[in-house]
């Protein structure tokens, strides 16, 4: 195994935001350390040195890192019980909107966003509703567009969908094929995929309903306050805010405008 | 940067329950130590682990949060369905990655994380177990000069994981529940 330094991501991380403009600095080091050594290890690379002389020196190569170094783990409907929070006290909500528009930031390959679609569908609000999805790598969102996920995970998803309120069947939501499935386009007209990186980019609508699950976890504490800041920008008033099941906004300076639901990570703009 | 006060990491699967009852059942205090538990367990199961152990052992338990940084006299439980790291300044971060080891958490990357910030300042301890995660973390922990304890195996519930480590021949030492007891009441003085 090639160990990395602590001086040597930082090498690293200096490159990405001279060259490339991608900022990780504020990134939690022990993961990124890991991320660096995982694809070193896949790539089958010697040593640090050849590491970052592709990284300088091939643009397909950073493109290939920022692939792998985020981590795309998701699934659909994970923690039902959020799910059925979201069914409950949310989405009623939701329904004296005449226009409703969703952002779920760091969807990875989109999971979560049919996740939302299908609730909204049965709900009756699909039609009127409209779900952005952003994350800064451009291969997940691919697979978000086309919305075809791997058929291992299908009866973990039907549990899921089952212990969240789901009130339909699950397998009326898509088709399968060999080893695939394809979700319905129905779901997917309503959504809309497209690359945003928190770290620099800027609020781009404003929402009634902002998801970030499972993102700022990797982020220091400086960064998730100028994150949040970015959501709280981003949502109207009123507006919920929904973070992964280990998040929390209670330390950050937004905190005093929201008010949480009972024991779910989900907030409520005051005002 | 290696800090003097002494860590642990134990880290267990099938079985390990009823091992860290018994080690820390009766215990009159930790204040000495910081402890941190790796344990596998079903996800949306135990939800509350901390609880049972306070309850069963008397000492202080909570879950782990994210950037929190640990401080001696309690037992601080991994949640379930995340990796565990550590930041150079010791505080945690909860990593949701990939499994390893068909595991979240890993104790493999939990040992390996652990070793990296704390060094020789480490105490690696695997207990009962069904599965091998762990012996690669461990062997990681010795490497970083750590110390290496795996439960004796002719008393674990389930031997295998700890035989993993044993096979490899990392563990400084193989103890008995009660003789972790009396390791960790020694790291007193
Ligand atoms: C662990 S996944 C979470 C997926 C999903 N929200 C869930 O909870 O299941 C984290 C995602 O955050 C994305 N991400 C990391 N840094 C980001 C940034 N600066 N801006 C936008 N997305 C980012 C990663 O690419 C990855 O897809």
């Amino acid at each position: 195994m090639v160990i990395i330094s602590d001086e040597e991501i930082d090498l690293l991380l200096d490159d990405m935001l001279e060259i490339y403009g991608y900022d990780f600095t504020e990134y939690s080091k022990a993961s990124l350390r890991r991320r660096i050594q995982r694809i070193i290890v896949n790539d089958r690379l010697t040593s640090f040195a050849e590491f970052r002389y592709r990284l300088k020196n091939s643009n397909d190569y950073f493109t290939h890192i920022i692939e792998e170094i985020s981590v795309n783990v998701t699934e659909m409907l994970r923690d039902p019980g959020f799910y059925r929070a979201i069914v409950e006290k949310v989405i009623p909500v939701l329904t004296s909107y005449p226009f409703i528009r969703i952002w779920h930031a760091g969807c990875a390959t989109g999971e979560e966003v049919y996740s939302m679609a299908i609730l909204l569908k049965e709900a009756g609000l699909l039609h009127k509703s409209l779900i952005y999805g952003t994350d800064i790598n451009p291969a997940a969102l691919d697979k978000a567009r086309q919305g075809i996920f791997p058929i291992g995970q299908l009866q973990q998803y039907s549990r899921n969908y089952i212990a969240a309120g789901g009130k339909g069947d699950f397998s009326d939501y898509y088709t399968s094929s060999y080893q695939l499935v394809k979700f319905d386009e129905s779901l997917a007209r309503k959504m809309v995929f497209s690359t945003h990186n928190l770290v620099t980019d800027s609020s781009f609508n404003s929402f009634q309903l902002i998801f970030c699950r499972n993102v700022m976890i990797y982020f220091d504490k400086k960064l998730q306050d100028r994150v949040l800041q970015l959501f709280d920008s981003s949502l109207e008033h009123f507006g919920f805010l929904a973070l992964g099941t280990k998040e929390t906004i209670r330390f950050s300076p937004i905190a005093s405008n929201y008010s949480q639901l009972g024991r779910e990570k989900i907030w409520r703009k005051k005002s | 940067m290696t800090s003097s006060r002494p860590i642990i990491i134990i880290g267990g699967s099938a079985g390990s329950l009823q091992a860290i009852f018994k080690m820390f059942t009766g215990m009159q205090d930790i204040n000495h130590i910081v402890i941190i538990l790796v344990i596998h367990r079903s996800r949306g199961a135990d939800q509350g682990l901390e609880e049972i152990i306070t309850a069963k052992t008397g000492l202080p338990a909570k879950e782990i949060e994210e950037k929190e940084i640990p401080v001696q006299g309690c037992l601080y439980v991994c949640p379930p369905d995340y990796h565990l790291l550590f930041e150079k300044d010791q505080s945690f971060t909860l990593d949701y990655s990939e499994k390893v080891n068909f595991c979240r958490p890993s104790i493999d990357v939990s040992f390996e994380s652990g070793a990296d910030v704390f060094g020789s300042s480490l105490i690696g301890i695997l207990l009962s177990g069904a599965n091998s995660d762990g012996a690669d973390g461990l062997a990681y922990v010795r490497e970083k000069k750590g110390k290496t304890i795996v439960q004796n195996p002719e008393e674990a519930q389930v031997p295998y994981m700890p035989l993993q480590a044993i096979h490899r021949n990392i563990a400084d030492h193989i103890f008995t529940t009660a003789e972790i007891r009396s390791f960790i009441g020694e790291l007193r003085k």
